[in-house]
């Protein structure tokens, strides 16, 4: 125990030093200050951001969007995906289809959004739902598919209708894959939320980096980037929180098999 | 397994009536038909751009920026990541730092490479390093980790030297984690390159398909968008051939030494 | 009085070819309201098959099952099937005795007195006090206690039981056993239960099928005129004990060996 507790004050120690040698380094010049400010002043652009609401605000506009393209997604594709998982006709039917559209990167959908929907929260939206679909609809399709088929018998000998098989049963078994893939599209979520709102150029957390950039507010850049990656923790935080509270007992199974 | 099991017919019926569908609807409708042009025109302006050699080219660029940024970042993640699941004392010391930095998307260092590296090639490839590490050092941080303790102990009994134990159990017995991190780390590299030709390239096909979109060249911009994902297709075609490929070889090299 | 009739069944399964192979042919027997009947085959023989035909799960390619005067096609209202493979048949995000609860909810028993029935039905299979673990956190005998009890809380008045106790090691095998012997004199249920397992089947039954090797057909019966209760030492160890099970095995040894 008090090893890897030591190590891990050694971690902290670790990160204090990097922090220091940032400081240090940026104002001695040994780094360009112009594009390394010192750490403190990031921090105190931080503080400042946060307190006068700026960053809030950014941040909360490109949660409205990453949350509207996420839950569109989870809507549609998790009971696509259970679709397709059921019914093996209709899965060798958009087989193809499907195969041929997985490849297109995310980010090149954005120039297709931006004729359709303009720059606005439409365009982010879209394109938020296209890349989060793929993880969702293939995780969801896989945890369906693969639902044990002795389970399903028992369902049925106690005379369930297939709405309740779906919802007792199958959903359930299948939950801890759709949790797989709606984590996946977690983080996929906030890439193309910034890369979105990079190319909408109006507001959100992505187009205030950029322009930040631009406007060479070098502080306010790394304060941005500080938020988002806390928010990326956070969110990843709640998500585990969420599906440990859920899905508790297949960790409990996972650790019992071991 | 009869001929109509693999070739997928109702799959191939309904990919053509939705092709179908869309070269009949979009030429029904002009102002669709502005936003999405028929597939037969999309088809027609790929033809005239490979031939003009405008797409190729662009074409080059990204799969030269690719390769650089994901062959970069595969030889420093897995090395990083063999030496961090190795050496616990190191993961220990530098585990603050790793889960401070990952759940940053990786996009958002884009405007900190511009600062630094300017708009251009260096950019790209950086942010593609940096994005595509991630996958492949949590991969091998943990493929190294889950490593069966009795493996290296027999490693160990047998007098092998550290090194050896490393080069000999550790890497091969990694190796599926390395594997899958490469694979996932195959569609973020082109994520990335294509993200970056857009917001700082001045050529590549994210590039190009933006500029087209920008001057409304709507069927140039729609056969950019199929090269692209022609080339992330092959690319995973590739990777599945080589994985196949290399673990052939290393069944049949284990097969021999066994003999 | 016969509450399960199984005429001429008949079911084959398509091969790769195109060729249909039979996996059970003509089989016809009668199972009275409550009585205890076994099949015993050679492994392999095509009894999940026809277990799987009379529980509605598979539509049989000839004859007809007849449960309580009802042609059977689809899962039987009055019939519950038990798996042999218990840690697949359990809902493994439901507790004990949410397992046991589902049977009562399959039933649509909205009574408030569910929670007590589904604990009496824990009490009876001797689970009294797992209410709250869940099913992986238990040994595989009493993971198919919680099997057997759940198919209870359903009320059946068939209860097929498809090698149930095949999974578990010999010492439960024979608690399992005089379980099952208990709950079936407590609730008078009919029971129809397969095995392999000869003397298993001479334990536990009122009477005998005996089928042979696939396309499984009947090929014999006995009757068993011991005394009940039964006796794990004192039953096994009467002479007609032995006489039946040579009899038994005379009649599957007896059906050429291929």
């Amino acid at each position: 125990m008090s090893w890897d507790s030591e190590s891990k004050l050694n971690g902290v120690a670790v990160l204090l030093g990097v922090v220091a040698a940032w400081e240090i380094a940026s104002r001695a010049e040994v780094v360009n200050p112009l594009f390394i400010p010192p750490m403190t002043k990031i921090l105190r652009s931080f503080f400042t951001l946060v307190a006068a609401g700026d960053i809030p605000a950014q941040i909360l506009t490109s949660m409205k969007r990453a949350a509207a393209g996420y839950l569109l997604a989870a809507a549609v594709f998790i009971p696509l995906g259970v679709a397709l998982g059921l019914f093996e006709k209709i899965r060798r039917m958009l087989e193809i289809a499907i195969e041929m559209a997985r490849p297109i990167p995310p980010p090149v959908v954005v120039p297709v959004a931006m004729l359709f929907f303009g720059l606005g929260d439409g365009m982010k939206i879209f394109v938020i739902c296209f890349s989060c679909a793929w993880p969702i609809l293939l995780n969801t399709l896989d945890g369906v598919k693969n639902v044990d088929r002795v389970l399903i018998y028992t369902a049925r000998t106690f005379g369930l209708s297939r709405g309740k098989l779906i919802a007792r049963v199958i959903l359930p078994a299948a939950s801890p894959q759709i949790a797989t893939g709606l984590r996946i599209s977690l983080g996929i979520t906030l890439i193309l939320v910034v890369i979105s709102e990079m190319a909408g150029r109006s507001d959100g957390i992505g187009y205030f980096l950029l322009a930040s950039q631009r406007r060479f507010k070098v502080d306010q850049m790394y304060a941005g980037m500080l938020s988002l990656a806390l928010l990326g923790y956070l969110l990843n935080l709640l998500f585990l929180a969420a599906t440990n509270t859920l899905l508790s007992w297949h960790r409990g199974m996972l650790g019992a098999e071991r | 397994m009869s001929l109509s099991r693999r070739i997928n017919a109702p799959g191939l019926a309904t990919f053509a009536v939705l092709i179908l569908l869309w070269e009949v609807s979009t030429r029904l409708d002009p102002v669709m038909g502005a936003y999405l042009p028929p597939v037969s025109r999309i088809l027609q302006s790929l033809f005239q751009l490979a031939l003009s050699r405008e797409l190729f080219a662009h074409l080059t660029v990204t799969l030269g920026r690719f390769l650089a940024g994901y062959i970069l970042a595969a030889v420093i993640a897995v090395a990083l990541g063999i030496i961090l699941g190795y050496f616990r004392r190191a993961y220990n010391l530098c585990e603050i730092v790793i889960e401070l930095l990952r759940p940053m998307p990786s996009v958002a260092i884009i405007p900190v490479a511009i600062l630094m590296l300017g708009i251009g090639n260096a950019t790209i490839v950086a942010v593609t390093v940096y994005a595509s590490a991630w996958p492949i050092l949590i991969n091998t941080i943990d493929g190294v980790r889950n490593i069966d303790r009795t493996l290296l102990d027999t490693g160990r009994t047998f007098g092998l030297g550290r090194w050896r134990i490393l080069r000999a159990i550790a890497l091969p017995a990694a190796l599926p984690y390395i594997v899958t991190g490469l694979r996932v780390s195959l569609s973020v590299a082109l994520i990335l390159v294509t993200t970056g030709e857009m917001v700082v390239g001045s050529s590549g096909l994210g590039f190009f398909i933006l500029d087209e979109e920008r001057s409304l060249r709507t069927s140039n911009m729609y056969a950019g968008i199929a090269l692209v994902s022609l080339l992330g297709y092959a690319l995973n075609r590739l990777f599945v051939w080589l994985d196949a490929t290399a673990m052939k070889w290393h069944r049949g090299m284990t097969a021999r030494e066994t003999l | 009085m016969a509450i399960l009739e199984v005429e001429a069944l008949s079911k084959s399964y398509r091969q790769a070819g195109g060729e249909s192979t039979p996996a059970i042919q003509e089989i016809s027997f009668q199972v009275d309201q409550g009585e205890f009947v076994s099949l015993v085959g050679p492994s392999g023989c095509g009894k999940t098959t026809l277990l799987m035909c009379l529980a509605g799960l598979l539509a049989p390619s000839g004859g007809r099952v007849v449960v309580n005067g009802k042609k059977v096609d689809g899962p039987p209202p009055n019939l519950v099937l038990v798996f042999q493979e218990y840690n697949r048949s359990l809902f493994a995000w439901r507790t004990v005795l949410g397992n046991v609860l589902f049977g009562l909810e399959a039933k649509k028993n909205s009574s408030r007195d569910t929670e007590k029935k589904a604990k009496h039905l824990l009490g009876l299979v001797g689970l009294e006090g797992f209410e709250r673990h869940y099913p992986w956190e238990l040994s595989g005998g009493m993971q198919q206690r919680v099997a057997i009890a759940r198919a209870l809380a359903y009320e059946p008045e068939v209860l097929l039981m498809d090698e149930p106790f095949g999974s578990v090691d010999a010492m439960t095998r024979l608690e399992l056993e005089d379980s099952l012997l208990k709950l079936w004199k407590e609730l008078k249920t009919t029971i129809l239960f397969v095995t392999h397992d000869i003397e298993e089947a001479i334990y536990l039954s009122d009477r005998i099928q005996v089928l042979g090797r696939r396309p499984s057909r009947v090929i014999g019966g006995v009757a068993v005129p011991l005394s009940r209760p039964r006796d794990q030492l004192a039953t096994r160890a009467d002479g007609r004990f032995m006489e039946l099970r040579n009899e038994i095995y005379r009649q599957i040894s007896g059906d050429g060996v291929s």
